[in-house]
């Protein structure tokens, strides 16, 4: 039976992967704003995070309008919820990526500290993470997202080896110190919207499977 | 009628004493291994573990005339829980329903097959009176049917046929059934006009307390608000919350939303068959048949 529901999850399903979208770009222009030491970009993504925060606002009635009006059940209700978390996700990631754009607005008022090798190289890794994370709530792939879920420990190793790195510029030379600190940040931000990401795979399992799978300690 | 090994039926005329004695040896031998629990249950649908069961179903077929309506039903109902049974028109769910207390006895041409067990006896025992049964088994229907009487009548009558005429007592059941019922503060005042002059939801709860006035074990309810006003639906739903303290509830019901609203345990049936017997909380938002999914999500048919 074709039903007037089912136009109105493929709606909730579209806007969240504009938002997606949008958020992924965020991430990307950051780090263009850093590499590139250019504060015009850093301020447009600042900018268009109150896009991301309309469409997380938007998505949010949705859901409760959906909620309310057609009282989904089973794969709809699980449908239905994990699309209102994984916005506030999405919500969040584009709040860090405006948080290093700060960062690195303040970076490029003094000379570059290093060359930015691991920094790039882990917020490539991080946005392929958020994109198949998408993918899979899109296609509903629990095992596109348990793949996801295996990609976080590379993160989190990128993360610590950077800090150690910087923290060796700190101890040589306290010039660095202001500059390195911010670095340290914006590595930490990058693990985040891995977390995040972590988060949304999570979240694709359970709306697949019906298992939370959050919290648990992997086998 | 033709009445084949397993078969029982529906009403063993004295003229059949024989055939309802080796359907007593059938009956007894399957008793030899009494089910409790969950847990020894041999059924495959025993979602619950530790609640002791009121109700075992096992290997149960249904016919009208030629046409089989239940299907190898096998199915636990756990004491003091309610249970719902949902599926669309024609899945059976009904008819099981009214298996529980024989009230398909007085259906012609129909046929049952396997085992009903009440705290481990077979109802379906030509020995088993189906009037008692119906004392412990009481049943509220779709349509609201309180007796042309008044209210007090209404309650008082079922003590009454077992012989109970001390007023003191009577009064007393009646109070407490109403009370039981959620009605007491409603018609205290007109006990004793007609209960056609109550509200349908007052009505519905009047014949719920009728129900109760002779203290049954377990209360069948066959859509019981479907011509109720959401209000009544409401103070009806919660009732059986409070019910279930005291007695067994089965609830069929077509609205999902009450299902998932008021049950512990929902069975899901189609086409006479138990598709998916399992917690409510499951049923409704990880269910592990496709078809009860396609059912509860509205996409069915």
């Amino acid at each position: 039976m074709k039903r007037h529901f089912d136009d109105e999850l493929a709606d909730l399903k579209q806007r969240i992967l504009r938002m997606g979208a949008v958020v992924e770009r965020q991430i990307r222009q950051a780090l263009i704003a850093l590499v590139d030491r250019d504060d015009l970009v850093a301020n447009q993504v600042i900018q268009n995070d109150r896009q991301v925060n309309t469409m997380d606002v938007e998505i949010d009635e949705l859901c409760l309008e959906l909620l309310a009006l057609h009282q989904p059940a089973a794969r709809d209700l699980r449908f239905v919820t994990t699309a209102m978390k994984i916005s506030t996700e999405l919500e969040r990631m584009s709040d860090l990526a405006e948080n290093i754009c700060e960062r690195a607005i303040e970076l490029n008022a003094e000379p570059q500290l290093k060359p930015y090798i691991d920094i790039p190289l882990m917020a490539e890794r991080g946005i392929k993470m958020v994109s198949e994370s998408l993918d899979a709530f899109v296609r509903g792939d629990s095992v596109l997202a348990r793949q996801v879920l295996n990609e976080d420990d590379y993160i989190d190793d990128l993360n610590e080896q950077i800090f150690r790195e910087l923290l060796s510029f700190m101890i040589e030379n306290p010039q660095t110190i202001s500059r390195a600190i911010r670095l340290s940040f914006i590595s930490k931000y990058i693990e985040r919207i891995a977390d995040h990401a972590t988060n949304v795979a999570e979240l694709v399992v359970y709306m697949v499977e019906g298992k939370i799978i959050r919290h648990t300690i992997p086998t | 009628m033709e009445i084949g090994q397993n078969s029982i039926e529906k009403s063993v005329s004295p003229a059949k004493t024989t055939n309802a004695k080796s359907l007593r040896l059938v009956v007894e031998t399957r008793q030899t291994n009494p089910v409790k629990t969950f847990s020894d249950s041999q059924t495959t649908h025993s979602p619950l573990t530790d609640v002791p069961a009121k109700i075992v179903i096992r290997d149960m077929n249904f016919f009208y005339g030629t046409v089989q309506a239940l299907k190898d039903v096998n199915m636990t109902v756990p004491a003091n829980k309610v249970t719902a049974f949902i599926g669309p028109s024609g899945c059976g769910k009904s008819t099981l329903l009214r298996c529980l207390n024989r009230l398909n006895d007085l259906v012609d041409g129909t046929r049952i097959e396997g085992t009903i067990l009440l705290d481990e006896e077979n109802i379906y025992r030509p020995e088993v009176d189906a009037t008692d049964l119906r004392t412990r088994v009481g049943m509220v229907f779709q349509k609201i049917n309180p007796f042309p009487k008044t209210v007090w009548q209404n309650v008082a009558y079922g003590p009454q046929l077992q012989k109970i005429r001390k007023r003191a007592i009577l009064d007393d059941i009646v109070e407490t059934s109403l009370q039981r019922a959620g009605l007491w503060e409603e018609v205290k005042d007109r006990l004793h006009a007609s209960a056609l002059g109550l509200s349908g939801g007052q009505q519905q709860r009047l014949c719920i307390a009728r129900a109760l006035a002779v203290n049954p074990e377990v209360l069948l309810l066959d859509e019981p608000c479907s011509a109720l006003d959401p209000i009544s639906t409401g103070r009806i739903e919660e009732l059986l919350h409070t019910l279930k303290e005291r007695l067994t509830v089965v609830i069929v019901t077509h609205n999902m939303q009450q299902a998932a609203r008021v049950s512990d345990l929902t069975g899901f049936f189609l086409l006479g068959e138990l598709i998916e017997f399992d917690d409510t909380k499951k049923i409704f938002t990880n269910p592990g048949d496709s078809r009860t999914e396609d059912y509860v999500t509205g996409r069915f048919g």
